[in-house]
């Protein structure tokens, strides 16, 4: 297993948040979907090697914000992005980007655990076979492996690799999920509602797994849960009606937030 | 304490529960499921009786009565003057029925100066027994002069009153066969040289105006190249067209115009296929008539929109999450439909081809109007050929006057119905084959 120590992983974070290094950078951000806006004007940047999480009550635009990072937006009819987004130094809108390269980059894992119903090891070895990540097959063998490994389900899955992925039980399908998101190496991974699907074990698993990925990746996750935005995540943005309401270090926001409607959304009285 | 619970003025007094008529909710159940039981019992029976009528006429077709007699091969009947070597064609020209008429009359005791008796014994014979006796003695004319005993196909009027099919209680003039006739059927068979034989000629033979040497060898080649050319043209090309109207076509006006139409396409009555054919292939593109190719092409049309349906709707069923996934995973579009969403909408797409094979295959009114009614006795060799098709020989048959042609409508009707069941079987073990779980 390749897991850092707790420490370690504390370490590296420690280094990072001091440099502030910006992976994502969101500005004046727009969604329309028709003639509906559904995101006004958001700017929010994403830190390097940093779980950023998105809270926000149904409808807020924070699952559309997050689609924007990965271009999904474009396969729904009828929508459309104003504003700039940058990955490093890429517009990742711009005319030049390949929306494919794009999405190698930065991946994504869904609300619902969606293996594709295949084996184990097709659903991992997809990605980096369509994306010529391995030569021959010893190769291959290696990216399912580590994929596995840092997801924590290679010691379960690791004598049925050629069984369906869709037998699996839903906390190893999303991990599955995840391994699968991994495998294409990406620097971006982005969550939307990962354990909404998951009874609270499978949830606590996945939660785990996200707090040792962040040593690597840079990961946005948008949750219903406070509880868990507070757990996994260091940085916190707060979505209502469309709109960024704020974005602050998790600790502070759940603690002492800048804005009112932070608070009244953190203490239950909306949402 | 027991008081509280004793007490009935510490009790809720229970509200009555009012009438909300139960007991009418179940009878209403129970008479919607008899209605259900009573239409489906409805159509079994119905169907049962299809076949019942179906098989019982039609099963005798796969037999055909036989006269096991031996033939002297006279070199005074087939080459008086000993030409076969100079002139081929005396070989094929020769009276072989009367050499099957002697054989027949020695065996019955029949006079050689009994005109009347001869004629008769000849009517016992198919006119058929002219080319199987000339193919024997082409291949091998070294047969002549010498004696070979020869299974020779009985005339339809014999095997239809050998099988029981003529009612010979009904005067003589009034049936097509005379008591002498039946006499010497009953004498041949008490002998054991007249008998009923497995009828291969129904599987191989091409149409014929003898019923007992009628067959429908040449509608199975003609319906075979058609249902080829159908699943070649129409699978590909009905697949490619609901993958760009599902997948990749804009949502507009005109993509909905192009949607109902081919709704409505999928519902127009099949004989105005048959005339486009007519006119298309045949009128403008000068294609050859009764040609299994413009049949093909016609059905092609006919099949498209219901394969067209069948695709997009087993795309549609395709989860959208397979696709989230395999998008988010940085394949493309092609990639996705490829890899993902077509393999798992395909029992659906195999499963609607088959039923508009099936449908086509059973086709006739199209097929009319280009042609396909003639009447072919030749095996086609290629698409280009003039053939029949089945549900069209099954419609020729059917307008004969002879009785013999009812059994075989009959069994042609059958030989259809199993090309069906075949199919379907298919589509059912395709989609088994293919199914998987998401």
């Amino acid at each position: 297993m390749n897991m850092l120590s707790e420490a370690a992983v504390e370490k590296a974070l420690d280094k990072k948040m001091n440099e502030v290094a910006y992976k994502m950078i969101g500005k004046d951000v727009s969604v329309y979907y028709g003639e509906k806006r559904a995101l006004f004007d958001v700017n929010l940047n994403v830190r390097e090697n940093t779980v950023t999480a998105l809270i926000g009550p149904s409808g807020c635009g924070k699952s559309t914000f997050l689609r924007t990072l990965n271009r999904m937006n474009d396969t729904i009819e009828g929508c459309r992005v104003t504003g700039k987004i940058t990955l490093d130094t890429d517009d990742i809108y711009d005319k030049e980007i390949d929306v494919v390269e794009l999405r190698a980059r930065v991946g994504m894992v869904f609300q619902k655990p969606n293996p594709f119903p295949k084996s184990i090891y097709e659903n991992i070895a997809y990605g980096p076979r369509i994306h010529g990540l391995a030569r021959g097959k010893a190769e291959m063998d290696a990216i399912v492996e580590a994929s596995l490994q840092r997801a924590g389900l290679w010691a379960e899955v690791k004598d049925r690799l050629h069984e369906g992925g869709t037998g699996l039980s839903g906390g190893q399908q999303q991990r599955l999920c995840i391994a699968r998101a991994v495998a294409v190496s990406p620097e971006v991974i982005l969550m939307d509602e990962p354990c909404s699907a998951l009874d609270p074990i499978a949830t606590a698993k996945v939660e785990e797994l996200i707090h040792e990925l962040r040593a690597n990746y840079t990961i946005v996750i948008v949750t219903h849960s406070m509880q868990q935005a507070a757990r996994v995540s260091q940085r916190t943005a707060m979505f209502h009606l469309g709109q960024l309401v704020e974005e602050n270090d998790t600790d502070k926001m759940f603690t002492n937030p800048d804005d009112q409607r932070t608070q009244d959304y953190i203490m239950g009285r909306f949402g | 304490m027991t008081d509280v619970v004793s007490s009935p003025a510490g009790v809720l007094a229970r509200p009555a529960r009012r009438d909300i008529g139960i007991k009418r909710r179940y009878a209403a159940e129970r008479r919607f499921r008899a209605y259900g039981i009573a239409a489906l019992s409805f159509g079994l029976l119905f169907l049962a009786l299809l076949l019942w009528s179906v098989v019982s006429k039609g099963y005798t077709a796969f037999q055909q009565t036989m006269i096991t007699v031996p033939v002297e091969f006279s070199e005074q009947i087939i080459d008086k003057d000993n030409e076969r070597a100079t002139d081929p064609q005396k070989l094929m020209t020769a009276n072989y029925p009367v050499v099957a008429r002697n054989a027949l009359a020695k065996v019955l005791g029949v006079a050689e100066n009994d005109r009347a008796g001869l004629r008769a014994v000849n009517q016992m014979i198919s006119d058929a027994v002219r080319g199987q006796l000339r193919d024997m003695v082409t291949a091998n004319p070294q047969i002549i002069g010498t004696t070979q005993t020869v299974s020779l196909l009985a005339a339809g009027d014999i095997d239809s009153a050998f099988k029981g099919q003529i009612d010979l209680n009904v005067s003589e003039n009034n049936r097509k066969v005379s008591d002498q006739q039946v006499g010497w059927m009953n004498q041949l068979a008490e002998a054991g040289a007249l008998g009923k034989h497995f009828n291969t000629g129904i599987f191989v033979n091409g149409n014929s105006s003898r019923p007992e040497a009628a067959g429908v060898g040449v509608a199975l080649i003609g319906s075979f190249y058609m249902m080829l050319i159908v699943l070649v043209l129409s699978l590909p090309i009905g697949v490619a067209a609901s993958i760009y109207l599902e997948e990749f076509a804009p949502k507009n006006k005109f993509t909905d115009l192009i949607e109902v139409n081919i709704n409505n396409l999928a519902a127009v009555p099949s004989i105005v296929y048959g005339l486009l054919g007519l006119a298309v292939f045949i009128n403008f593109m000068n294609l050859p008539r009764s040609a299994s190719l413009v049949g093909g092409l016609v059905l092609t049309l006919m099949t498209l929109p219901t394969i067209i349906i069948a695709t997009r709707a087993a795309l549609k069923a395709v989860p959208p999450s397979i696709r989230a996934a395999a998008l988010g995973l940085g394949a493309s579009k092609m990639q996705t439909i490829f890899h993902h969403v077509l393999p798992l909408a395909m029992p659906g797409i195999l499963t609607g081809t088959i039923i508009g094979l099936a449908h086509a295959l059973g086709e006739t009114a199209p097929l009319l109007l280009i042609g396909m009614v003639a009447f072919v006795a030749n095996y086609p060799t290629t698409p280009m050929d003039p053939s029949t098709a089945l549900p069209v020989q099954i419609y020729m048959w059917a307008n004969e006057a002879e009785r013999a042609f009812v059994e075989r409508t009959s069994g042609a009707i059958i030989i259809l119905l199993l090309f069906l069941i075949v199919m379907n079987v298919g589509a059912i073990l395709l989609r088994r084959r293919f199914e998987r779980r998401w």
